[in-house]
Formats: C-alpha cells, sequence, structure tokens
C-alpha cells in the first residue's frame, strides 16, 4: 500500500499528539478541526502536567505516580494504560522541554515543579499561569513544520459530522463540513483518530469551550461506537459563575487560605464587608475542623451544593457562595495568587482583594468517554505498538485526549489530564499507522458508493434542518438540558430524580429532533450547524443519565446519598453504553476492571487537595 | 442608566465580498454580561431593535476567557476580544450611545463578524516559528535555561494569534505584503531559545526584504492594543538589530 492516510480528528493536545507521531512514522494526516488548532479548548489548562522527575529529592517515583492516579480514580481504571501513561511522563515533559515550553525554572537552571491535589509530592511542571496554552502552542508549532514539509494537510474550520463505515462494518474515511462555505464532503482514510475533547456543553454552562460539545463522541456512538463510564463527570468546586461561562478560579486561592461561607439568612442584602462575623456561616470550617476549605474537590463541591440547593442559603438565595480573600495583605495575594485574582477582576469587574468572591462548583471534565481497547505484553504491560492499542469498538477509528474512557477511572487528579492527552495522541498515532499498514486493501480502493450514501445522510440530515419550520430555538433547548442535567446528573445523584430527568429527556429528544435553524444564511450559518448536533448532545446525556441510574454505589465523582459506599463486589466494572435504535437510548453492559497491580483499598483521603 | 436595555449596533455582511450594513439590536439588561453574551441572547431571539425577525448573527468565540484569540472584533471603535468586554465597562465609553460591533477590517470577512485570519498563521510558517527538534524519540531533557531569560521569552510566547495588533497597524493590509508584528516577535522567541538559536539565520532572512521588518514604519500602535501586554515594539528593534548584523555578515560571506 501506499503512504498510509490517517484522518485526525480535533488540534487539542491529543490530536497534535497523534498528527506528530503518524507525520514521523512516515503516515499522511488529515487534520480537521473546528477552529485553527491553536485556539483548542486545551489552551484553557492553567495548572500544569504530572510527571515523577523528582527533581526535588522527595523519593517521588512513576509508580508512585501510578499509585496516586489509581487510588484517585477510585480504582475504577484499568492499570495497565494507567501505568505505562505515567511511566512515560518524565519522557513526555522532557519532550515538551526541547519543543520549547517555557516551563518554569529552579535556580540551577532545571524544571520546576510543584504541588496539586490528590499527591505529597511535588510533581507537576508548569509554564506560568498558562501550561496548556504553552503546551499547546509547542505542539502546534511542530505540526506546522510537519505541515510545511506536506506532511499534515489542515482543514480548519472543517467539522467532523460521522464515520464512513464499510459493509464489513470497517470505518473507511469520515464525512465532514465546511462552517463556512457549509459544504459536506466525504475523505477516504485508512485510520481514523478522534480527538475532540471533552462533553462540556451538554451541561449549559460549565469551564469548558463553547466548543467543547460532544458532537464528535455522540455520532460515532450513534453508529455503534461503545461510549464507556458517561456517569463520571467532575465537578470543580470553585468557579466563577458568568452569564456565558464558568470560568474556574483556581485550588491555590483556597490554598493561600481563603474562606468559603455565606450569610446565615438568605434574604441578608449587606455587601458582604458589612456583615459581621457573628452573621457568617464558614460551613465548611465547621463541618470539617480539620481540613476546612481544603478538603478534597468532590467533597467541597457537595457541600456547597448541599448549602445552596437544600438549605436554599446561597448568597441572596441565589446558587452561589464567598470565596473571601480580603482578610489577606494585598501585597501577599499579589505576589501569590496574581494572575488568577485578575482573570476574576476582568471579567467580573469587582477586586478580589477588596471584596470576597462569589463562586458556584462547575463541570469541569469527563473522565467517561469513547471506548478504546489496549493489548497486554506477556509482562502485562501495555503493548503501546499494538494495532488495536487505543481503538475504539469500531475498526479503523481510534479515540486519544479527554474523549477517551482511558486514564481516570472515576475521578481525575488536576494535572493528569495534559499528560494523559498528551500520552494517548502519543501511542494512538503509530497504533493507527500500524493497523493502515496491515490492512489488505486501502481506503482508496474502497467503493465510491460506500463514501456517496453517507454523505448523503448527513446532507438529508442537515438539509432537513434547513428546510424545516415551526419548531424550536435550538439555543433555548439546550439551555433547558444544561439545566437538567446540572440539578440531577452532577453533585448528587438520587434514583428518583435521574428517573424523572430521563423521562424529561426523551421528551427533550422529540423537540432537540425537531429543531429549527432560523437561520436563512448561506455561509457560516452557526444556527444549523447547532440545530444539527443538539439531537446527539440529548443523545449523550441518555448516556449519562443511564449510567448513573444503573450504578447504585459511590465512587469518585458518582455519588448517591442513598448509596453512600463504594461496592466492589458489584460495581467494580467499566459501564459500556452501546446505542439501541429501538429504545431510542442506550443500551448497558459491564466489564470488570483491569485491576493486575494494585489490590483496592478503602480511599480515605485525610490530606487536603485533589 | 445601569440597568436600562443594551443597545448594539452590528455591522453585518451575509457572506464573503458582498457589501455590509448596520443591523441595531435591543436586549435586557442582567449583570456581568459581556458582548458574547449579548450575542449568545440574539442567536436565542434573533429579532432586530425594531422587533423584526432577523437571521442570527454569526461570529466566532471558544475559550471565553481570553486566551484562546477567536472572539477578536472590533467594539466601539477598538479591536479586543468580545469576551473580555463587559457591557458594564464598554457602555462608559460612549454614553448614550450604542455599542458598536464591526469585523477586523485587515482580513477577508466571511460572514458578520467572522473573518478569516490565515495569512496570519502563514506568517507563522514563513518564519519558521519552531524548534527544529530531531524527532520526539527520547532524548532526555532539553537545554537548561536560567530563569530571568526564561521569564522574558515566556511573555513573547502567550500571543495567542488574536490579530489585535496587526489591526491596528497602519502598515499591514490586504494589500501590503508586510508580515506583522506578531510573527516578528515569534522570530525574536525562537531565536532567543538555546536550540531555536541554531537556526536564527533563516529566521532572521524570512523577514528581510520585501513584506519584512523594514515595512515596520515603527508607529508603536501594536504594543498599545496587544491583549497580552507583548512587548512588541522592543521585539521589533531585537530583530532590527539582528537583521542589520546579518546583513552586513552576509555581505561579507558572498
Ligand atoms: C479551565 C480548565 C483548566 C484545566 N486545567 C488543567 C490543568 O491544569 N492540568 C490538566 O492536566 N488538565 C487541565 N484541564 C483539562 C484539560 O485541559 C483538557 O482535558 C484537555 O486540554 C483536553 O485536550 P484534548 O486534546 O482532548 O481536546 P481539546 O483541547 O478540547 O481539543 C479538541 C479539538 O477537537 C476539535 N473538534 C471538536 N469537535 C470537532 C468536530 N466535530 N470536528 C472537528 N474537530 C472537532 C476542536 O476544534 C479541538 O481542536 C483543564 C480544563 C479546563 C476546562
Ligand atoms: S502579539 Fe498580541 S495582539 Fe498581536 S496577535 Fe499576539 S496576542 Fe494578539
Ligand atoms: S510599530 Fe511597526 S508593527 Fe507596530 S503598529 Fe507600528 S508599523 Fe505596525
Ligand atoms: S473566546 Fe477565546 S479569547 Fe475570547
Amino acid at each position: 500500500m501506499a503512504e498510509p492516510r490517517v484522518a485526525v480528528i480535533g488540534g487539542g493536545l491529543a490530536g497534535l499528539m497523534a498528527a506528530i507521531r503518524i507525520a514521523e512514522k512516515g503516515g499522511k494526516v488529515l487534520l480537521f478541526s473546528v477552529v485553527p488548532v491553536k485556539r483548542s479548548h486545551s489552551v484553557c489548562a492553567q495548572g500544569g502536567i504530572n510527571g515523577a522527575v523528582n527533581t526535588k529529592g522527595e523519593g517521588d517515583s512513576v509508580l508512585q505516580h501510578f499509585d496516586d492516579t489509581v487510588y484517585g480514580g477510585d480504582f475504577l481504571g484499568d492499570q495497565p494504560p494507567i501505568k505505562a501513561m505515567t511511566a512515560n511522563a518524565p519522557r513526555i515533559i522532557y519532550l515538551l522541554d526541547r519543543m520549547g515550553v517555557m516551563f518554569n525554572r529552579t535556580p540551577e537552571g532545571l524544571l520546576d515543579f510543584r504541588r496539586f491535589g490528590g499527591t505529597l509530592y511535588n510533581r507537576t511542571a508548569f509554564a506560568g499561569a498558562t501550561t496548556g496554552q504553552q503546551l499547546l502552542y509547542a505542539l502546534d508549532e511542530q505540526v506546522r513544520r510537519h505541515e510545511a514539509d506536506g506532511k499534515v494537510e489542515k482543514f480548519e474550520n472543517w467539522e467532523y459530522l460521522s464515520s464512513v463505515i464499510d459493509d464489513e462494518g470497517v470505518a473507511r474515511g469520515i464525512v465532514a463540513q465546511n462552517l463556512s462555505t457549509m459544504e459536506i464532503k466525504a475523505f477516504a482514510c485508512d485510520a481514523t483518530i478522534i480527538a475532540t475533547g471533552g462533553p462540556g456543553r451538554i451541561f449549559g454552562k460549565s469551564t469548558n469551550s463553547m466548543i467543547c460539545t460532544g458532537f464528535a463522541a455522540a455520532s460515532l456512538y450513534k453508529q455503534g461506537a461503545k461510549y464507556a463510564n458517561g456517569e463520571f463527570i467532575q465537578i470543580h468546586p470553585t468557579a466563577i459563575p458568568g452569564e456565558d461561562k464558568l470560568r474556574l478560579m483556581s485550588e491555590s486561592a483556597r490554598g493561600e487560605g481563603g474562606r468559603v461561607w455565606v450569610p446565615k439568612s438568605s434574604s441578608d442584602t449587606r455587601s458582604p464587608r458589612q456583615i459581621p462575623e457573628a452573621e457568617r456561616w464558614y460551613f465548611l470550617e465547621e463541618k470539617y475542623p480539620k481540613y476546612g476549605n481544603l478538603v478534597p474537590r468532590d467533597i467541597a463541591s457537595r457541600e456547597i451544593h448541599r448549602v445552596c440547593y437544600k438549605l436554599k442559603l446561597g448568597i441572596g438565595g441565589g446558587a452561589k457562595v464567598y470565596l473571601d480573600l480580603t482578610h489577606k495583605p494585598r501585597e501577599v495575594l499579589n505576589k501569590k495568587l496574581g494572575g488568577i485574582l485578575e482573570i476574576y477582576e476582568k471579567f467580573v469587574g469587582v477586586d478580589p482583594r477588596e471584596e470576597p468572591m462569589q463562586i458556584f462548583p462547575a463541570v469541569h471534565y469527563s473522565m467517561g468517554g469513547l471506548w478504546v481497547g489496549y493489548e497486554t505484553k506477556a509482562d502485562g504491560e501495555m503493548d503501546m505498538t499494538h494495532p488495536k492499542t487505543h481503538m475504539t469498538s469500531i475498526p479503523g477509528v481510534y479515540a486519544a485526549g479527554e474523549v477517551d474512557h482511558l486514564y481516570h477511572g472515576a475521578n481525575r487528579l488536576g494535572a493528569n489530564s495534559l499528560l494523559s492527552c498528551i500520552f494517548s495522541g502519543d501511542v494512538a498515532g503509530p497504533a493507527s499507522v500500524a493497523y493502515a499498514k496491515g490492512l489488505a486493501k486501502g481506503a482508496d480502493s474502497v467503493d465510491k458508493s460506500i463514501f456517496d450514501r453517507e454523505v448523503k445522510r448527513m446532507q438529508t440530515e442537515v438539509d432537513g434542518i434547513a428546510a424545516r419550520t415551526g419548531g424550536e430555538n435550538p439555543f433555548k433547548i439546550v439551555d433547558e438540558l444544561g439545566y437538567m442535567m446540572l440539578s440531577e446528573c452532577t453533585i448528587e445523584r438520587y434514583n428518583a430524580g435521574l428517573k424523572t430527568t430521563r423521562a424529561k429527556l426523551d421528551d427533550l429528544q422529540a423537540r432537540a429532533d425537531r429543531a429549527i435553524a432560523g437561520d436563512s444564511g448561506k455561509v457560516a450559518n452557526q444556527s444549523l450547524r447547532f440545530a444539527h448536533q443538539l439531537p446527539y448532545l440529548v443523545q449523550l446525556a441518555k448516556v449519562m443519565v443511564d449510567g448513573a441510574l444503573a450504578r447504585n454505589e459511590s465512587r469518585g465523582a458518582h455519588y448517591k446519598p442513598d448509596f453512600e459506599k463504594r461496592d466492589d463486589e458489584n460495581w467494580m466494572a467499566t459501564t459500556l453504553a452501546q446505542f439501541d435504535a429501538k429504545a431510542n437510548g442506550p443500551s448497558l453492559s459491564y466489564v470488570p476492571v483491569d485491576a493486575r497491580f494494585i489490590k483496592p483499598r478503602p480511599r480515605t483521603y485525610g490530606a487536603p487537595g485533589n | 442608566m445601569a440597568n436600562e436595555p443594551i443597545k448594539i449596533r452590528i455591522k453585518r455582511q451575509p457572506g464573503p465580498g458582498v457589501a455590509s450594513s448596520w443591523v441595531d439590536f435591543e436586549m435586557p439588561y442582567r449583570a456581568s454580561m459581556n458582548v458574547i453574551s449579548c450575542l449568545m441572547e440574539i442567536q436565542r431571539n434573533p429579532v432586530d431593535a425594531s422587533g423584526k425577525p432577523v437571521d442570527p448573527v454569526s461570529w466566532d468565540c471558544s475559550c471565553l476567557e481570553e486566551v484562546c484569540g477567536s472572539c477578536t472584533m472590533v467594539i466601539n471603535g477598538r479591536v479586543r476580544q468580545s469576551c473580555s468586554a463587559l457591557v458594564d465597562n464598554i457602555r462608559k465609553e460612549r454614553p448614550g450611545e450604542p455599542i458598536s460591533l464591526e469585523p477586523m477590517t485587515k482580513f477577508p470577512v466571511v460572514r458578520d463578524l467572522c473573518v478569516d485570519r490565515s495569512r496570519m498563521f502563514e506568517s507563522l510558517k514563513k518564519v519558521k516559528a519552531w524548534i527544529p527538534i530531531d524527532g520526539t524519540h527520547d532524548l532526555g531533557p532539553g537545554p537548561r535555561m536560567n530563569e530571568v531569560d526564561r521569564a522574558e521569552s515566556y511573555k513573547l510566547s502567550e500571543c495567542m494569534t488574536c490579530g489585535c495588533c496587526v489591526e491596528s497597524c497602519p502598515n499591514y493590509n490586504e494589500d501590503s505584503k508586510f508580515i506583522g508584528p506578531a510573527a516578528i516577535s515569534q522570530v525574536v522567541l525562537f531565536n532567543s531559545h538555546p536550540t531555536g538559536a541554531m537556526n536564527a539565520g533563516e529566521r532572521l532572512d524570512a523577514i528581510m526584504g520585501e513584506g519584512g521588518i523594514t515595512d515596520c514604519g515603527n508607529a508603536q500602535n501594536c504594543v498599545n492594543v496587544c491583549p497580552k501586554s507583548i512587548p512588541l515594539t522592543t521585539s521589533i528593534a531585537k530583530a532590527s538589530r539582528a537583521t542589520s548584523v546579518r546583513m552586513i555578515t552576509n555581505l561579507f560571506d558572498r
């Protein structure tokens, strides 16, 4: 066969790393992204990237990183891939360093590392407060170099719509839409890597970028791919409520002494600094005297949620609590928290050094995603070069990055995602080339009708929406979807509420299926595009809700007050959702977790953070 | 005036190369709105100020926290990011007048407020804005750097290719070949990296000659509008010195 052609969908950290590796292996990359890849969501990450380099002489090791990640994920993560990822983390950080990432340095000129949640070691490399941006740019630059050499062809401003699957069930290419001209077209390729990031938009507002919709994953799921652990969604306790987005307020604000409180009466309308100490309720400090405001993420999120929704004691009765730093001297704040305080100041228009910040938990990350497999070698380690490693359940389609399900179990540790994204691209890229090289016949020799029928299927869907009248505005429907999912499928989950939500989702599905674009524009028709995506997002929401409903235990981010304990006997299993056309929703099955290296133990965290 | 309905005038253009026109919109005020939340409101309820249904407005955005560069547009006559443009602040700029939104003028309009900035990415290709590593295989750590130099370079590495600088530059337009301040600053960034310095000459060559650094008229507009406070004119001065030196060495090499 000629040079293998691989379509990489997504130019975040995962997609770009995959593209670089494919180019190095002699493959031709078609790189698709809805935005210029340099604007991908990965730019938002601030904190850093984990790797046990042990520059501080603390005795950190890759095995300790492995254990922290498995334990942090509450023993839901398959262990061979996690072991491989943590073992490769130092190499990946060094590689990024060689690519020119401006990581902070020690006085000796070595890479500096800082503390993050879920570990006792300084294991997080960082570049100022914009680590994700710096890593993305470094990979973007390397891809541009391969592009200049003709090994990568970029299709920016193109949206992946679906995969072209032949009669044997093998993927032979993709169908994509040009978001300016709205043209829909097929691209033949021997393998595809989906690296499209997380599904934050399903929850209406989140810490995610607007382009993190989950659409590509949902589309592949509807074509038969398995979606794993959809019910595991991470909620970050401290985000800045906004009209348009919930911007992250880093954990370091609490690390530097930030105190969380609400007025004792929700009808108290005084400005916060006017409210005397005796009339404030420091609820975290009261309930957790030992850890106070530095309880782990899931606990802090649950408590804030309870105060606002169950006790109705949020500020002014709404969904907000104070995160207060005003007792700290200005100079100290500027020195230690300058960057993040400026974000608050810029977007809220209030100086957090003078007035307590108003924050609320927000949907942040999806541990679940497209199911991908892995092969192991005789010694039990993951086989990183096997063509089936990182492949989804559809032959020829791989997934990498936040959109895959592989590395974080039931809860992701901070700074492990930038790592898993890059590592998964590093693995999936070469695996896809190995697969393509082993194909008996390449995508070029597949009958044209196979491509035409998929283009027609997508064109029909889009034309149907454009021609439709009388339906609802898709942006209003997604607001409802977000509200539903936020109130019932985030921090606390009850079976009764989940059942009602599930019924409402069926109703919403019918409305989403009839949504209109309300835009007659022939180019850059963003409403048409969103009306097309919306029904898919509702399908993915059903996967999350059904997964949560079925899982009668509490594990990591999945918390059911009525089933408060982790139940390893029945639930140490990966949830697999597969689309069932008759039910117009998922059918669920389970496979046991691969815990061959570390025996499960109770997750009792003493330490603050995570 | 704080809670008064928000009035916005948007310069609309249904597609590339066709005429544009101003359309007025009005919407209820809510606390802490930014320009993006106003545009989202139009998506939900696409009617103009007179209540007449119109096509919703197209614009680009992604991160909503001024780090991706997507949402750049000209707001009240000044180029900036629409996600960090808070209604409370920008209404004060022109009391009593509607907020005005226009697409950037230095790039081809795709539709409404969306423009095509691919020229900026092409410039990055031209100046070889990357570190030419041997490969991704394990070669150990990169070169040591002192923290002071690192911090200087870090400032330049925050450029999000948003286009504010070139929008404000009198010498950058659709007819000129000028490569623009952002790309010149990237040359300085990569040439100051220990590995990048090995190919410094190539990058300098790329900004010498037509459309290169001598097209800069030193008007300083760029540095004043950069949302990341990148010291663009300092970069231009450095690059200018380096290219002069290179010109002389090239002369002797001949
Ligand atoms: C505010 C914030 C802070 C964070 N901080 C950290 C941190 O400090 N450390 C850490 O480890 N993690 C952090 N995370 C998590 C981490 O940033 C993300 O999980 C990670 O960047 C995801 O990378 P990705 O490559 O999978 O996808 P993304 O970066 O989301 O990229 C997805 C790509 O897919 C493209 N795309 C999407 N759909 C389509 C489609 N249909 N067709 C074509 N292209 C498509 C997009 O254009 C984009 O190029 C943070 C997350 C947030 C929200
Ligand atoms: S230099 Fe500044 S203004 Fe110019 S593109 Fe970069 S970030 Fe934008
Ligand atoms: S200093 Fe040079 S690059 Fe900057 S605005 Fe002026 S002419 Fe343009
Ligand atoms: S949306 Fe990213 S900079 Fe405004």
